[in-house]
């Protein structure tokens, strides 16, 4: 069983919130999503997906629900709540934040 | 959790705790749908479908663990957890139900010792008067004297200056026991009860159940209002339970008393200890106790009071307002009050009654039933240890298949939680059953019932559920650090074979029984400091025979005897005594040594003596017949004895015993010097030898006597030296007593010896308790110890069989196993010792003449828990001594 980094780990919550902002995905999409996005460079694995969005849903910051699929089959759909979305503006300052402010390490130790 | 997220996360909650299934098969189903677009997916790729599948199982991971996470991640399932758990662990105990009975019995045995001891301290320290009102706010008053370390009795103006006076106050009561005959028909019975103040019905809010209590004005003036409350015992056994009791007259110590009331059931007046059966306002006062009537008298001290607080009053506020009322008193009235003062006393301290006796008792007690508790926890572990290394396969596959380890130690929690509960439950049983355990304990005394209860109430549920979670947490962890270095692999294979003594699987099972032979051994080191000073304490000298004396006395007062007859009587019964056959001799005196009777106490001057400044000396002194020294055995130093002729138409006499002598008279010889006793001067005629007076714990003190003749007491108590059998002896001073009066009845008959070992019952209750419990811990360690070597021989039997094969003989087997059981029984002997001796010394109070760190007491524990030891390993050593080791190398 793979398991995602640590780092993955924290910014894995942050990644899900991120793509259901724009809108309600499936799991399977979503795990699509991240593939695209990250380019497979963190390795997010399907295993570590649905606990995950389980995670997230029990703290209220997503919610589920059982929809047409374009396939014309019901599955389950995730949407970001508005709690969600102050989690997701939170997570993306502090992400900001650190951010920079590792850059600016990196940076200072190469001049 | 912020407000705000339960609102979003609560639906989601609710759901998966209401309908898990529900719940579960979503879960599946997502995931399924996941498989199948991957598998989809697969094949668009060009692989087979049968490629495609294990290849989209690849991907996703082991589908039966992501369920488990994502059951976790929901996280909220704590109660249908639970319940889960709680029936999983039912069976499991039910599965092994031997293991479940041991461990079950060790906890209710842990449990119960506790649960008995804190409903002994409730029931007879904190809440001792069942019925009274506010216990809480209730301290004992007591007097105090300057130059004398103990409390004192106090006089009743002095308690009605103080009741006028106290503002912090509530209210405050007098309650002083007495004893009194009881006329039943022709015959008297002897009975137990309390002179009271007026308000005491009132003031402890308890209203008797037929009739009423008493009018404010019952404990003014002198034999005045002869009416007497009784209890609903007495009711029930001298009079049937007769509704029509009140009104009804009865005689108490002869004298006719109205019956004004029953008190309610489960009522039993305020004196710990004894049940009281009546009561009788002050003013009745000088028909039950002797010396007078002391209702008008601020020098005669005898009564023992309590105060009631008003609510937020902090015992040291009131402490200051009462001595500041005791400083007032000493300057108004110094000729009776120099020197004196009151102090107060929580209840479980109280100096009258029996709190204050059980005290040290309870205190040690407290500490040796964690003790037990301690081991009996230890016990249980030790068999969960065993049992979790059976269950060593089932948790692996639980891990495997995707349990999470906190999980798993919920689960184990959940075990031990059912393990407690049910020991718990045992525990109070038995504590309830154990209720009343306290008096037996005690020496019976005919006419007294004794009343120790032990009360089951809030707190003490509270304390014993406490216990039970902490159990709880022992028990439930203990298995539980096992589980933490599982090896999931190394599980799953075959079990290995263990190797005797290997230190890495065994060292937590050995440290507990290493734990249980420490704690046991500071026990039985407690129960045999205790056992030494009971014997000490009982054959120890106090300075008189004991072996063939008797006393016993007869009830003048409550014959209505005045003064001159009881002169006559006690000159006439002293004739016919010393003429019975195999009397030696016979004496009376107004208190016996050790007894619950009080001295009389006066101040005292001695010509020569200046006593330091604001001081004013006052002694405790007895009053004695002629030949009440030869009859004690108490030998006199110099001088004389008291002769016929020191009668009240002779001048005033009085023998002083060593220690007066050495602290008055700087050690000569005060033959022919003056004593002033009551304000009255007497000439010092002899020095009697040091005794005890009060209590055998007591060390020297000053003490004088003066003939009986010269202050005299109508019922003083008589002492025959004799060498009849007491039977013989009673049944002949019967006849005599009768021949001079029929109705007169004689009070119990003792021996001296009888009358030591009533005053030092609270240290045989304090052995009896301590060596129970101190050999339930030895046995509880020995089983423990049993079964550590038993599993480690039943897991060793390869290596053994293989040590036999090489040619190692039975006997070097069984050394083999002893003295791996000696080893650890040394381990616990040398912690237990080091604890023993920084503890023992709390025993302090409980000891007489005994060395806390006395070097015999410890080696006669070393030498119990050896026997033990040895006596627990024989068994397995015995197993290992006969393997077969034929048998062994075939399987």
């Amino acid at each position: 069983m793979s398991k995602p980094s640590d780092l993955v780990q924290g910014t894995l919550d942050m990644l899900i919130l991120k793509i259901l902002a724009l809108q309600p995905w499936n799991g399977w999409d979503i795990g699509q999503r991240l593939k695209q996005i990250s380019s497979d460079v963190l390795g997010v694995s399907d295993g570590s997906l649905y606990p995950a969005l389980h995670k997230l849903e029990h703290r209220g910051w997503i919610r589920s629900q059982w929809k047409a699929s374009e396939n014309n089959r019901r599955a389950k759909f995730y949407s970001l709540t508005q709690l969600g979305r102050k989690q997701l503006e939170r997570e993306t300052t502090n992400w900001n934040r650190v951010s920079a402010a590792i850059s600016g390490i990196v940076k200072l130790k190469e001049a | 959790m912020r407000i705000e997220q339960w609102f979003y996360s609560l639906p989601v909650r609710l759901r998966s705790v209401l309908h898990p299934n529900q719940a579960d098969r979503e879960l599946k189903e997502e995931l399924r749908q996941h498989l199948e677009q991957q598998i989809k997916e697969n094949v668009a790729k060009g692989m087979s479908p049968e490629e495609a599948r294990y290849a989209a199982l690849r991907t996703l991971g082991g589908i039966t663990q992501i369920e488990q996470q994502c059951r976790d991640a929901r996280g909220g399932n704590v109660i249908e957890d639970f319940f889960q758990d709680l029936r999983y662990g039912f069976r499991q105990l039910v599965r092994s139900p031997g293991f479940s009975a041991l461990a079950i019995l060790c906890l209710t045995l842990g449990i119960g010792a506790n649960a008995a001891v804190y409903s002994w301290i409730e029931g007879i320290l904190f809440r001792p008067y069942p019925a009274v009102a506010h216990q809480e706010r209730l301290l004992a008053l007591a007097g105090t004297a300057r130059g004398e370390s103990g409390p004192t009795p106090t006089s009743w103006p002095d308690f009605l200056d103080l009741r006028r006076n106290c503002t912090l106050c509530e209210d405050s009561f007098v309650s002083k026991i007495t004893g009194s005959t009881l006329s039943i028909g022709d015959h008297a019975e002897t009975a137990v009860g309390s002179i009271v103040s007026a308000n005491y019905f009132d003031a402890i809010g308890v209203h008797p159940m037929l009739g009423h209590g008493f009018d404010p004005g019952d404990d003014v003036g002198d034999a005045s209002h002869p009416v007497v409350v009784i209890s609903y015992q007495l009711w029930r056994s001298r009079f049937k339970g007769d509704p029509q009791i009140i009104g009804k007259a009865q005689r108490f110590n002869n004298v006719p008393h109205t019956i004004i009331g029953v008190a309610p059931e489960g009522f039993y007046g305020t004196f710990v200890g004894w049940a009281m059966q009546f009561w009788v306002p002050a003013s009745m006062e000088e028909t039950f106790e002797s010396g007078g009537y002391k209702l008008e008298d601020r020098g005669a001290r005898w009564i023992e009071a309590y105060v009631r607080l008003k609510p937020e009053v902090s015992r040291a506020q009131a402490q200051q307002e009462i001595s500041a009322i005791a400083s007032r008193l000493e300057t108004t009235y110094p000729a009776t009050n120099r020197g004196r003062g009151f102090s107060l006393w929580a209840l479980w301290q109280t100096p009258f009654n029996n709190a204050g006796t059980l005290l040290p008792t309870l205190e040690v007690m407290v500490a040796v039933v964690a003790f037990v508790l301690l081991i009996a926890c230890a016990n249980v572990g030790n068999l969960l240890l065993v049992r979790s290394f059976a269950r060593r396969h089932e948790m692996s596959v639980r891990l495997a298949i995707g349990a999470s380890r906190v999980r798993l130690l919920k689960q184990l929690l959940t075990e031990g939680l059912i393990l407690a509960a049910l020991g718990t439950t045992g525990g109070l049983l038995a504590a309830y059953w154990c209720r009343h355990a306290l008096v037996l304990l005690l020496p019976a005394r005919s006419g007294v019932a004794m009343y120790l209860p032990g009360e089951i109430d809030g707190r003490v549920m509270a304390l014993s559920i406490g216990i039970c979670l902490i159990v709880t947490l022992i028990v439930g962890i203990i298995p539980a650090l096992q589980t933490r270095n599982l090896d999931l692999a190394g599980a799953l294979k075959a079990e290995s074979s263990a190797v005797v003594g290997a230190r890495k699987k065994a060292w937590m099972r050995s440290g507990l029984v290493v734990l249980q032979v420490c704690l046991s051994f500071v026990l039985l080191v407690g129960a045999a400091l205790l056992l030494e000073s009971l014997q000490k304490i009982r054959t120890a000298s106090p300075g008189f025979s004991t072996t063939s004396v008797v006393t016993t006395g007869v009830s003048l007062v409550a014959a209505g005897y005045d003064v001159p007859r009881a002169k006559t009587f006690q000159n006439e019964l002293m004739g016919r005594v010393r003429v019975l056959p195999g009397v030696q001799s016979a004496a009376f005196a107004r208190v016996t040594p050790l007894g619950y009777g009080s001295y009389s106490s006066t101040p005292i001057a001695v010509d020569g003596y200046h006593p330091p400044l604001e001081e004013q000396p006052t002694m405790e002194y007895n009053q004695v017949s002629p030949g009440y020294f030869a009859t004690l055995g108490i030998p006199l130093l110099s001088g004389r004895d008291f002769t016929r002729t020191d009668d009240e138409n002779a001048p005033p006499v009085a023998i002083v015993n060593r220690t007066m002598m050495t602290l008055y008279w700087g050690g000569q010889d005060p033959i022919g010097r003056r004593l002033q006793v009551k304000g009255s001067w007497a000439r010092v005629v002899g020095v009697a030898a040091d005794s005890k007076y009060e209590s055998m714990r007591e060390t020297a003190r000053p003490f004088f006597y003066v003939p009986l003749r010269q202050d005299f007491v109508r019922a003083p108590a008589l002492y025959i030296r004799t060498n009849q059998p007491l039977p013989a002896m009673l049944a002949a001073l019967v006849r005599e007593v009768h021949a001079l009066d029929a109705n007169l009845a004689l009070y119990e008959m003792i021996t001296l010896q009888e009358q030591v070992n009533r005053s030092t019952s609270p240290q045989l209750v304090a052995v009896t308790l301590v060596s129970i419990l101190g050999g339930l811990a030895l046995l509880l360690a020995g089983v423990g110890l049993y079964g550590v070597m038993s599993y480690a021989v039943a897991q060793s039997t390869r290596e053994l069989g293989l040590r036999m094969a090489l040619g190692a003989s039975a006997a070097n087997l069984l050394r083999l196993v002893i003295s791996r059981g000696l080893r650890l029984t040394a381990g616990g002997v040398l912690f237990g010792a080091a604890a023993a001796l920084a503890l023992t010394r709390l025993l302090g109070k409980l000891l007489y003449n005994v060395s806390p760190h006395d070097p015999w007491v410890f080696g006669s524990a070393l030498a119990v828990m050896a026997a033990t030891a040895v006596s627990a390993c024989l068994l397995p050593a015995w197993r290992a001594a006969r393997t077969d080791p034929a048998r062994v190398l075939r399987e």
